[in-house]
Order: structure tokens, then sequence, then C-alpha cells
């Protein structure tokens, strides 16, 4: 597998290093950043796996970043990058930001992290939480020494023993986010809603979790706007097959329990985590016609870069101009459904301009929606049984938000007698 | 010298008789190694810390030792005997952490110390321990062949597949893969390790209880095995579970395991079962960070290689995001032409027609490019293809123009009727209408200059008028133009010998006179000899129907390429294309470097090991240079 792994900064400098294997000498890492580059002039874009001269370079840019495996082998490109994505994570839940400055005042604690999740090159244990367990920024003396966890080797690799809370609670919230891609004249290109539930479980022992969604109601038609292909083909094998979802869980769901009975069973991590994520897709052309209230609603229309002197007037809410993101955001703190608003923007254009082709940024819009899932997906029960039997309460949130929600902007606004924005 | 300087204070301060001044000394030997300032010369002070109760400092220190040993492979004979006693300690994170650092010292000089320690690892009570050493084999392979067969470490490792631990069980895994790997780039012809049925067993009874990382493991490691029918179905039902985990890396394991076990289930009924589970999690990798997402698209083209209708429907979602990088953007372009039915050709072409608006100047050349491809592909859609080009044309984008007098030109070729139809009666027109624009891009103006010449339907007048604009100028155009010129200029002198003869005479003597290229003289010539003895062959000759284009030809790689690239989905070889046989073996078959494996009896006399060190070093260098080591 990785043969070297490596922390670099924007202009490709280590900060950080760890040579696994010892075949490619470290200072092959000085012709990272200039292949870099030659991809990006002759081919328009460097790819996140480059091969030059018997060494494989995968990498991921995080802001200022550069995560870097380096490998002789024909290995496995899709676990180094999953690898250096989790490293990543593992360095923010850390470090609270991935940055230059937090990589150089912890390189104690980097070094012992690289050394614990992989070994010659093969990924090891990658859970923060366990990690934290026996990783930890104080010193230790070896007298009242860190013993691996248990957890570090136990088939349950993300849970500790002898956890305890005076009061059990379970805290589910249930994020539905839409991705939707929607043409300059309206019509709707594609659209998904990306799910996730996500736990915060403060539970003594090791409690196992069994959680209920409602698997018949939530495969029904919902709504008049969305036609959703819900869940129902996929928590049983009936019905026709629809082939656009998918669900993934968090490794601690038993995936053959799910696979033969479609239960999700469970002992959960402690703390804050993702037990699944699914994904519908959204056939229709969609308008919001729930009787649920959008909050937070932003719409960030762009504008040339070089226009000037804005003026607005909108029937509700209020419009700024954002000169820094070359945009205009109309703001609504609150949107009911199936009512119809409009902004109206005037701006000036310099006389003379360039007359290159212009850039043409979707508009983006943002929301949110409480107490409300667009699939209609609710938790009919969240079972917990803990061997000492005591009681807990699960606490259960719905909210449906924007995810990559964009419009195309229509033609360039060159057009002096203004330029109509498609309905949205 | 400032560093000598620092480096005599550190010197001093590691000697210091206070804990906590040693303690921050060693931090600091450690920032300094870590921003890359030569501290090797500390070895041995650094050594004198090694023996303490204090975790952090252990780890640094072993840190050190790792990143030096190499350099004084004498001076690490002082560190082993605290590693042993490390080795022996209660606590086990320490056992593991002296067995693992042991490994990684790359010098002869452990060999002899480190079998008691490694075999009592190997069967120390704690899994944590257990699953360090049984990497550990797999990096005193590396160091010496002869060393791991002579303490039988390979057998005790094959053992340890049916250990009580699943961790266990997977590093045993991937260290015998890698054991395999390191055998082979050694010129080994047989792997070391075969998977038995056995194991087989043992590895799936302890693929749930696994982590995700050991989970890969063992599922790249069954696609390896070669199991009946029965079996094959078994095995492939314990891995669609896997289909369901968040990690992409099981998932495209599994992918591929399930995938390489088609050949072994051949029961249609039951495969296409499995492909239709496979639909979900592949369009899921597309929701994930951008280079999961690349490598998954290049997976997912070589799965549609196999099964080409698999994703047919699910066209929508390849469409191209504004925020996609541009990495993911050609390959969506790419798999967009290769999804495209008859059924949604339209759909995909007002889709390609929006991408030909991007400023960005690859992703609107792809995007027309595209245009070209559905129209070759299909031709019953290739006349809405030239409409759409037509559009393209009229707006005026310059790299769009550009590229479609390309795609317009290829597109003539393969269909003659389009090209004396449309072609040229409406997109002649409209390029010319926009020369401005075309002719700054040699490839582009010499599709033009083929069309005008090609073509009887085209406006006699405009083809004319553009050679004779071209003319003047000819010898300082690209070869590839002025060839095009001249090409041209005499097909349409053929057509129309009265009015074009004074043109083609200067064009033609022009070019044979005067270009620097051979290859335009020699063809400018030979144009004169055909002309000047008898224009009825000539005629025959230049006005004869070309060789029509396929764009797809060459491109594609041979259903053998298929088959290995497949066997390894997600790894380097098929993300790049590259088999994976050409990737550079290890240490080579070269004889340098068979210093470190073949010279077994002189492996552990000490008189020698300085000399052999130094001959694998070289050997490293020489050896490898022209392929690998560029700039060291």
């Amino acid at each position: 597998m990785a043969s070297s792994v490596f922390v670099l900064d924007n202009k490709g400098k280590p900060l950080i290093a760890r040579d696994y294997k010892g075949d490619i000498p470290m200072s092959a890492i000085d012709n990272f950043m200039p292949l870099l580059q030659e991809k990006e002039e002759t081919e328009g874009t460097a790819a996140p796996v480059l091969f030059q001269n018997g060494v494989v370079y995968m990498y991921l840019q995080e802001a200022n970043i550069y995560l870097v495996a380096m490998s002789r082998k024909d290995s496995n490109a899709m676990t180094i990058l999953q690898f250096l994505r989790r490293l990543s994570q593992v360095f923010t839940e850390y470090f609270k930001n991935l940055e230059e400055e937090s990589i150089r005042d912890n390189f104690v604690i980097i070094y012992e992290l690289l050394d614990e999740m992989m070994d010659y090159g093969i990924p090891q244990l990658t859970e923060t939480k366990i990690l934290k367990e026996y990783i930890t920024q104080e010193s230790h003396a070896l007298e009242i020494q860190l013993h691996p966890p248990t957890a570090a080797t136990n088939a349950v690799s993300w849970r500790s023993d002898g956890i305890f809370y005076r009061k059990n609670e379970v805290f589910l919230d249930i994020v539905e986010s839409i991705n939707m891609l929607i043409n300059s004249n309206g019509t709707v290109l594609s659209g998904e809603i990306m799910g996730a539930i996500k736990m915060k479980v403060y539970l003594s022992g090791m409690p196992e979790l069994r959680l209920g969604l409602n698997d018949k109601t939530m495969f029904e038609k919902s709504g008049k706007g969305f036609y959703i292909i819900l869940l129902q083909n996929l928590f049983s094998s009936k019905g026709k097959a629809i082939e656009m979802e998918d669900v993934k869980f968090h490794q601690c769901v038993r995936l053959n329990r799910f696979e033969s009975d479609r239960t999700i069973s469970f002992i959960p991590p402690d703390g804050d985590f993702e037990l699944m994520t699914y994904r519908l897709g959204i056939q229709a052309k969609s308008q919001f016609k729930q009787r649920s209230t959008a909050n937070n609603v932003e719409i960030i229309v762009p504008v040339p870069e070089d226009c000037d002197s804005p003026k607005f007037k909108c029937s509700t809410g209020n419009v700024s101009y954002a000169p820094e993101i070359n945009s205009f955001v109309w703001k609504i703190k609150q949107f009911p459904g199936s009512k119809q608003e409009f902004v109206r923007a005037h701006f000036g254009l310099p006389s003379i301009r360039d007359g290159g082709p212009e850039k043409r940024p979707p508009i983006s819009i943002k929301f949110d929606i409480p107490y409300f899932t667009t699939s209609g997906i609710q938790v009919r029960y969240l079972k917990i049984v803990e061997r000492s039997g005591y009681q807990a309460l699960p606490w259960v949130r719905y909210i449906t938000k924007n995810g990559e929600y964009q419009v195309r902007m229509p033609e360039p606004l060159k057009d002096p007698t203004g330029t109509h924005l498609p309905r949205i | 010298m400032l560093k000598k300087g620092e480096n005599y204070e550190l010197r001093t301060e590691l000697n210091s008789e206070y804990r906590e001044r040693r303690k921050e000394a060693v931090r600091r030997v450690i920032a300094n190694m870590t921003i890359g300032k030569d501290v090797s010369d500390l070895f041995t002070d650094v050594l004198k810390n090694m023996q303490t109760d204090d975790l952090e400092i252990k780890k640094l220190i072993y840190l050190y030792l790792m990143s030096y040993a190499r350099e004084k492979p004498d001076l690490v004979i002082l560190a082993i005997n605290t590693f042993v006693r490390d080795s022996e300690d209660n606590n086990p994170l320490l056992r593991a952490l002296a067995i693992r650092t042991m490994g990684c010292l790359h010098v002869f000089e452990i060999l002899d110390y480190i079998r008691e320690p490694l075999l009592r690892c190997l069967r120390d009570n704690d899994a944590y321990v257990r699953k360090t050493a049984v990497v550990c084999v797999a990096k005193i392979y590396e160091l010496s062949k002869e060393a791991a067969d002579e303490h039988g470490l390979i057998d005790i490792v094959i053992d340890m597949l049916s250990d009580s631990n699943a961790l266990v069980v997977a590093n045993a895994v991937s260290s015998l893969r890698e054991i395999n790997d390191i055998a082979i780039a050694n010129g080994q012809t047989r792997p070391v390790w075969l998977i038995s049925d056995s194991s087989v067993v043992q590895l799936l009874k302890v693929l749930n209880d696994n982590t995700e990382w050991g989970q890969i493991s063992i599922l790249e490691a069954l696609v390896d095995y070669t199991p009946t029918k029965p079996r094959a179905i078994k095995i492939c039902d314990a891995a669609l579970p896997r289909l369901q985990h968040a990690n992409s890396g099981v998932v495209l394991a599994a992918i591929r395991l399930l995938l390489e076990y088609e050949r072994f289930i051949e029961d249609q009924e039951i495969i296409s079962k499995y492909n239709k589970k496979l639909i979900p999690p592949l369009i899921s990798l597309l929701s994930t960070t951008p280079e999961i997402q690349y490598v998954a698209l290049r997976s997912i083209s070589l799965v549609l290689k196999k099964h080409p209708l698999l994703l047919s429907k699910e066209l929508s979602l390849f469409f191209l995001k504004y925020n996609d990088p541009d990495y993911i953007k050609f390959e969506k372009l790419d798999l967009l032409v290769k999804l495209c039915t008859e059924n949604n050709v339209e759909k995909l072409l007002s889709e390609l027609s929006e991408y030909s608006k991007e400023v960005d100047s690859s992703v609107c050349r792809r995007a027309v490019s595209a245009i070209e491809k559905l129209a070759l592909k299909f031709g019953d859609s290739a006349e809405k293809c030239l409409d759409v080009l037509i559009e393209i044309i009229e707006l005026k984008g310059i790299y769009a123009v550009q590229q479609s007098a390309i795609a317009v030109c290829n597109i003539s070729r393969t269909y003659t009727h389009l090209g004396n139809g449309k072609i040229a009666g409406v997109v002649v027109p409209a390029l010319y209408n926009v020369y401005d624009l075309i002719e700054s891009d040699p490839n582009s103006k010499a599709s033009l200059i083929f069309l005008i010449g090609e073509f009887q339907s085209v406006d006699q007048d405009i083809a004319y008028e553009l050679l004779e604009r071209l003319e003047p100028d000819l010898l300082s155009e690209e070869d590839s133009v002025q060839l095009a010129i001249i090409h041209a200029s005499v097909s349409f002198f053929l057509k129309n010998p009265s009015r074009a003869q004074q043109l083609v005479l200067k064009i033609i003597q022009g070019a044979f006179e005067n270009c620097s290229s051979m290859d335009v003289r020699d063809v400018s010539f030979m144009y004169w000899r055909l002309l000047s003895s008898n224009p009825e062959i000539a005629k025959q000759i230049v006005l004869a129907k070309k060789p029509s284009i396929d764009c797809f030809t060459g491109t594609e790689i041979t259903e053998k390429e298929l088959e290995e690239y497949l066997a390894k989905l997600g790894n380097v070889s098929s993300v790049v294309q590259i088999l994976p046989h050409k990737f550079l073996p290890k240490s080579g078959q070269t004889p340098g470097s068979a210093v470190a494996g073949s010279d077994s009896s002189d492996m552990f006399d000490h008189s020698t090991l300085e000399e052999q060190t130094d001959g694998q070093k070289h050997s490293m260098q020489v050896d490898d240079e022209p392929e690998l080591l560029i700039s060291f």
C-alpha cells in the first residue's frame, strides 16, 4: 500500500511526513508540486492520482493543506484516498482545524497518530474517539500509563468499555438535504434527497440499539410536488425495484442483519456520529407546494464583476449587494410554501466592457425547513437495551435543508433591457 | 555555522542532568528533523535518553531512530537492548511499539536480535501486540527473505489466519499479500501464499467483525481465489452487505469481488441479480468528496465497458455541476457519451450545448467534441447534432466555435450526405461568418479549409474568397494548415478549372518553391505533377471518397486489458490505465539489488555487513535511477 504520507503546505513544502516503507526516497515529494503544475498547464487539471518516474502520488487538498501518499506499487487508490480523507478528519477532530499552524504546533501528536493509524502502509485504527483514549495532548508517565483500549482490537472497535452517564439519553437528528439542478428555463435536470441520521449518544455501558423506521408510509407518495420514490423498495425486496436509492451505514451497524431482515441494529459509538445516510431520487418538476414554511431562505444571484450602483425592490425580505462574491443576496426569514415573491434588481454596467465570455455561476438557494422531512421518513421506535437495564430517553428531530440547490443562469446579462431570471 | 551551533547546544541539553531539559531537547531535535534540518550527528546523545518511562519521549526517540538508522547502522546496536526490553514490557502498547519500530529500521543489524522478540510477540496474549507483530513479518521478509524463512515466520503468519481476533486475521492477510508482492518483485514466479479453501472459511467468518480497512483487505484477497460455483455464490452473498458500508473503499472492493466472481457463477440469472444490486452503490459513490468521486468515475467507466447498459437510465446523475473540479468534469463528459443511448441523445445534446457556453476552454472544447462523438455514435441523430453545433457557432464563443469546426469536419467525413447537404449549405457559411474567431487555431482553420475544398455544394464564392484570402500568407501558416490549403485549392480547381487556375498555380508554386517543410514541398510537388500530367486521373484521385473518421478507435482498451483492470478495480493501475505489471518491481531483477536477498550465508556475518548495506544503497541508486530517482 502507501510507502509514505506527507502533509504539505500550499506551496508543496513538507510540514510533516512519515516514511512507512523506505522504498521511495522522501525527496521524491519535491517532484509533486511541479508535477501538479505541469498537469494543470498541459491538461488543464491535475487528477488526484498521478504517476511519474515510477512513483504514484495520491493526494487531496483541504484548505491550504495537501495530504499526499506516495507508492511504488499498484496500490488500491480508493483505499489510500479514503485513508487520507480519514486522516484529515482525525486531524480536524484533534486540532479543530487543519492548517499550517495547527500542524506545526502539534507535530508530536501528529507523529503519534501517523504511527498508530498506519503500519507499513496498511491502514490500522482510524477512529478518533478510540485514538483519543491513548494518544492525548498531555504526556503521561509510564507508571500511570496508557494501555491500548480494548476497543482497538475488539470486534466493537468504535466503543470503549466502562462508559457511564448519570442520565442516559440519545438524540437523533434526521437531516435531509435537497440537491437540485435546475436549468435556466426552469426544468429540473436532476434532483436527489441526501438524508442522514445523525446521533448523539450519551449511554452507559454497552447498549444494544435497534432503530425502527416507518418503512410503510415513507414509501408512498408524499406531498404534491415531490414524487418520492421511497425506501419501500429498499427495505423490503417486494415491490418493483427502483434503482436510484441507496443506504450507507456507519460501521457499527450489523450489515448482515440488515441484509437478511432489514433490521438496523447496532452498538453505537459514544457521542456524535452519523448512523446512516440515504439517497432518494426526486422525479418531477419541483415547486415547493408543501404546507411547511421554509426558514432563513437565502437566494444568491450572481452578477457581472464590474457592475455598480445596485438598486433593489422586493416583495418580501431584504436584498443586499455582496460585491465580494459578485452576487446579490435576497434573504427571507420565513417563506410559506406555495407563495410567490419577487425581486427586481437594477445594476449599472460600464459602457466599455471587455467583450470576453463571462463566467456564469448558477443561482444558489439556501433554506431550512424544520420539523419536516421531504421523504416522509419517520422514526417509529428506538429500542435501547443494556445489561444494567437502565431507562434511556430518545429524542428525535427532523429538518430539511438545501444541499447543492442550484439554478443555472440564462444567457449572459448583455441585454440592456434586462434579463429575466427563471422562476425558481 | 549556525546549524552546528544549534546542534552543539542540543547536545549539551540532551546530556543535561535535568529530566525536563532533556525532554525539551528531544522535542527540539524532532522539531528540527521535521523541518528538514540534519540532526543525525546527535545520534548517540539522543540514544542515551532512550531508556525512559516517559512514553512521549520514547516515541519520539523511536521516530528519530527510524529516520536515521540507515545512516548509522552500526550505532543501532546500541539501541537494541532497550528495544528488546520494551518488547517484554508489561504494557502491550509498549511491546507493540517496540516491535513495530524495530521492523521499520531497515538495517540488517537487527535481524539477529529481532527473532526472539518477534516470535514472542506473534504469540502475545494481547491482540494489539499480535496484530502489530504479524505486519512486522512482512517488514523482515522485505529486509531478508532468508531470515524470514529461517525462522519459519511465514508459516506462523499463515497459522494466524485462524487467530481468534478479527483484526489480527486481517493484518495477517495484508502481511501475506505484501509478502507476495515482494516475492514477485524479487523475481519469484510463484506467490509465497495462495489462499486455501480453509483460510477462505476463516476469512469469511471474521469479515463482519473487522474494521473497514480489514474488510477491504479480506475482500481483495478473496478476489485472487478460485472458488467452485456454490462457494462463489456463498462468498458473493457474504460480500453483498458490504455494499452498504459508509467507506467507499469497502464498497468498491465488494464491487470488484462481485464482478470478478461472475465467471465462476456462470448462471446469468444470479449474475444479473447481483448486477442490479451494484447500481445504487455505484451511484452513491458520486456523492462523495472529489478525489473519491474521481476514482469512482474511472472505475464506473471500466464497469460500463463490461456491462454497458448498467447505468443507462441514470444519465442525468452524471451532468456537470458548476463546482465540480475539472478532472471530474472531464470524466463525466466521457461517461455521458458512453452512457447515452438513442433514447436520450436529445436530452444530452441540450445539456452539452449548455456546457459549450462555459468560460473554461477545456470544458467547452470537450463538450463540443462530445457532441461530435454523439453524431458519430448515432447516425440517426447526426443531423440533430449538427443543428446544435450551428446554434453554438452562432453564439460566437471562441473556443466553442473553433472546436465546432473540427467537429463538423469529422462528422462530414463519416456522413458525406450531410457534408454535401446541411454542412455545405448551412454550417460552412456560418463558420465563414465567424472566420476571425477560427483564424487563430490551426486545427480549426485546417478543418474549415478542408470542408470548403471537399464539398461541391459549398458556395463556390465563399470557397474562392477564402482561398484567395489565405494565399498571400501561405508561408506563415502551420504545416497542417498549408497542407489543407494546398489540398483544398487543388480540389476547388478540379471542380472549377476556369475560375481557379491562376490561384491554384500561385499556391502550389509558392508552396514547393518556398516552403520550409519537406512534407509540404513534397505534397505540392506531387499535386503539380498530377495536375500537369492528366487532370482526369487527378480528379479520380483527389475527389475520391475519403475514409470515414472513427473517433473511438485507438482510445479503446482491449478485452484482455479490461479484464486486468477490472481485477484491480480501484487500484492505481485501473485508475491511470497502466497495466499492473508495468509498475516498477520493488528491487528489480538486477544483480546489484540481489545482494539483499541472495547472499544469505553472509547475511549474519558482521564483517561483511557494512559492505553489503553499501552495496544495497548503491544498487538503489544505480539501478533505479533511470526510472525513478530523478533528483536524488
